[in-house]
């Protein structure tokens, strides 16, 4: 059994501060897995040192290959992409062009058949393609941050915090959407604050506190875990 | 004043402001995409001005050399950079993109130049000498410091300038050299004397803003340099590298710089070290249009050359102080319209 992803003893400093201390975790083909904690516990950064947009030391392969020395724009190129927290996108141009550039790796004659796919999974984007990424509302700006990403056609999508700032209801929808993902073949690592929502769609679950991971497993022996209903799903109501 | 005089002093500001405005659009797209504030864009101008003379003449120009010595450099950074993954591909690459063209230019240029082709070569030539310099120069000088600030940007910038200068003295010599013009002719439409060569400048710089707009509109790669310019992290995200958009930015940089430098070596007489005047004037333009936008800086530019006309003849001695004064009311009123925001997005 091969990983698509394996992080092995990941570390990542800023300045004299550890934020990550050591993390290991393993995404399965055709799986998705979560890494739930709270506030400041490094999921961000964790995501950012296996994108490469960090310096980091310890292990990343990815489809077995050792990404030590590969930069962030070579990792997209191989198959890993990453919608960011703050979604990072290109505010004042148009929906369309954001889509375009996702497949920017992948080369023009790809674009066409790639927006009719995001646009048959969002369509609303559709409706707003001619107008400015810098307008949308906040459930738009993470359909288009995950379309833009879907169109670099990854075989690993890491997601940060997806629901943050979403109402209900567009949560749901946004989870529903990665579940659909990883039904065609996605793999998928998902960093929520959201506990309650990432356990319910995600196979694995890793809990992280403080830089480290502290407890990990199925997602549904995780749910059932008494310590983590108290701390991060409200237990005991 | 009369009339004729009016307008021939602004036929030659809209001639002048047309070269102005080429180096205001090379200073915002370079700005826009690695926040440097190119001074060595008049390098360019100069570099490439002084290797057509040369050709023109028969003579191998000194861009030669320099184009060599920028080459080594780069090979040089990119091997250093590479040292962790010391493959036999990876320095085939570094080769491949460095010395190889670097050389093979070199070579056509020292075997062609004695044969006196004519001036379709002669700048098809200069083209391929000065053209390379832009990403060899920010592989260099700038490449190594892309988190840095835009203070130390520009600090590397005025640094690159000052050492292409003390090159261009080595390679170049001190001596001024004006070129043919590429059309000799005059019409004269009602009381205006207009010279094919000042309507060439105005067209030709028509022309490239037109390419320019359908180029950041229409292509991938130009859409990917204005997803770097707004959002740098966003762009490696998609996989657009910061360096690869450096490169491109630096080489369009050079070869808006060597359209300046066909339309203006007829026009002016052109040292190793002219690049900086000329890039100020551009400077001051793009300033005018706050760094950030192509029209107004176009705009700008024409202005300032109207203005320096104007100002050459009511005031000759003054020429360059008016043109210099008239950006602070500029700055002033900007400073008091625009909100304050911050140059350091991150």
């Amino acid at each position: 059994m091969s990983a698509l992803l394996e992080v092995a003893d990941l570390r990542v400093a800023y300045g004299q501060v550890e934020a990550v201390q050591g993390v290991s975790l393993s995404v399965e083909p055709g799986t998705i897995a979560t890494v739930i904690g709270a506030n400041g516990a490094g999921k961000t950064t964790l995501l950012a040192a296996i994108m490469g947009l960090l310096p980091a030391k310890g292990g990343v392969h990815f489809e077995g290959e050792d990404l030590a020395y590969v930069p962030a724009e070579e990792r997209v190129a191989r198959g890993i992409s990453l919608v960011p927290e703050q979604r990072d996108l290109f505010a004042t141009m148009s929906v369309q062009e954001n889509l375009e550039l996702g497949a920017f790796r992948r080369g023009r004659a790809e674009i066409p058949q790639r927006l009719e796919e995001v646009y048959a999974l969002f369509p609303r984007l559709k409706e707003r393609r001619r107008q400015h990424a810098g307008t949308l509302s906040g459930g738009e700006r993470q359909m288009l941050a995950m379309g833009r990403a879907l169109m670099a056609r990854p075989r690993l999508l890491m997601l940060d915090e997806p629901s943050l700032g979403l109402a209900p209801l567009i949560v749901r929808d946004i989870l529903k959407t990665v579940s659909q993902l990883r039904d065609t073949g996605v793999s998928i690592l998902l960093v929520e604050q959201n506990a309650r929502a990432a356990l319910a769609v995600a196979d694995t679950a890793y809990v992280m506190e403080l830089g480290a991971i502290t407890l990990s497993g199925p997602a549904s022996t995780i749910a059932a875990d008494p310590k983590v209903s108290e701390i991060y799903l409200g237990g005991g109501h | 004043m009369d009339g004729t005089i009016a307008l021939f002093l602004i036929q030659d500001g809209i001639t002048n402001g047309a070269i102005y405005a080429l180096l205001a659009v090379a200073l915002v797209l370079v700005f826009a995409v690695t926040r440097v504030i190119l001074i060595p864009q008049g390098d360019f101008v100069t570099f490439g001005g002084l290797s057509l003379a040369a050709l023109e003449m028969g003579r191998v120009p000194g861009s030669v050399a320099m184009l060599l010595a920028l080459a080594a450099g780069a090979m040089v950074m990119d091997l250093v950079a590479a040292r962790h993954d010391f493959r036999a591909k990876r320095i085939g690459a570094i080769l491949l993109r460095t010395l190889v063209p670097a050389g093979l230019i070199s070579g056509a240029v020292v075997l062609l130049a004695p044969l006196q082709l004519g001036p379709a070569v002669s700048i098809l030539l200069t083209a391929c000498l000065v053209i390379p310099m832009g990403p060899y120069l920010y592989r260099i000088a700038f490449q190594p410091l892309a988190r840095a600030s835009v203070l130390v940007l520009l600090i590397a910038s005025v640094g690159a300038h000052l050492a292409m200068t003390g090159l261009g003295l080595v390679f170049f010599g001190a001596e001024g050299y004006r070129t043919a013009p590429l059309i000799d002719a005059n019409f004269q439409i009602g009381p205006l004397f207009v010279s094919a060569q000042s309507l060439l400048v105005i067209g030709a710089t028509v022309v490239l803003l037109v390419l320019l707009s359908v180029f950041f509109g229409r292509t991938l790669i130009g859409k990917a340099l204005r997803a770097s310019a707004i959002n740098q992290r966003g762009a490696r995200i998609v996989g657009i590298s910061t360096e690869l958009s450096g490169r491109v930015a630096f080489a369009m940089a050079a070869a808006i710089g060597i359209v300046s430098a066909i339309l203006i070596a007829p026009l002016t007489t052109l040292y190793y070290d002219s690049g900086f005047l000329i890039g100020l004037k551009g400077f001051v333009a793009a300033i005018i249009g706050g760094l950030s936008a192509y029209v107004p800086a176009v705009g700008a530019a024409f202005a300032l050359g109207i203005v320096e006309s104007f100002s050459s003849f009511w005031a000759s001695a003054f020429k360059e102080v008016i043109v210099f004064m008239s950006i602070l009311p500029i700055l002033l009123w900007r400073s008091i319209w625009s909100p304050p925001h911050d140059d350091e997005e991150e």
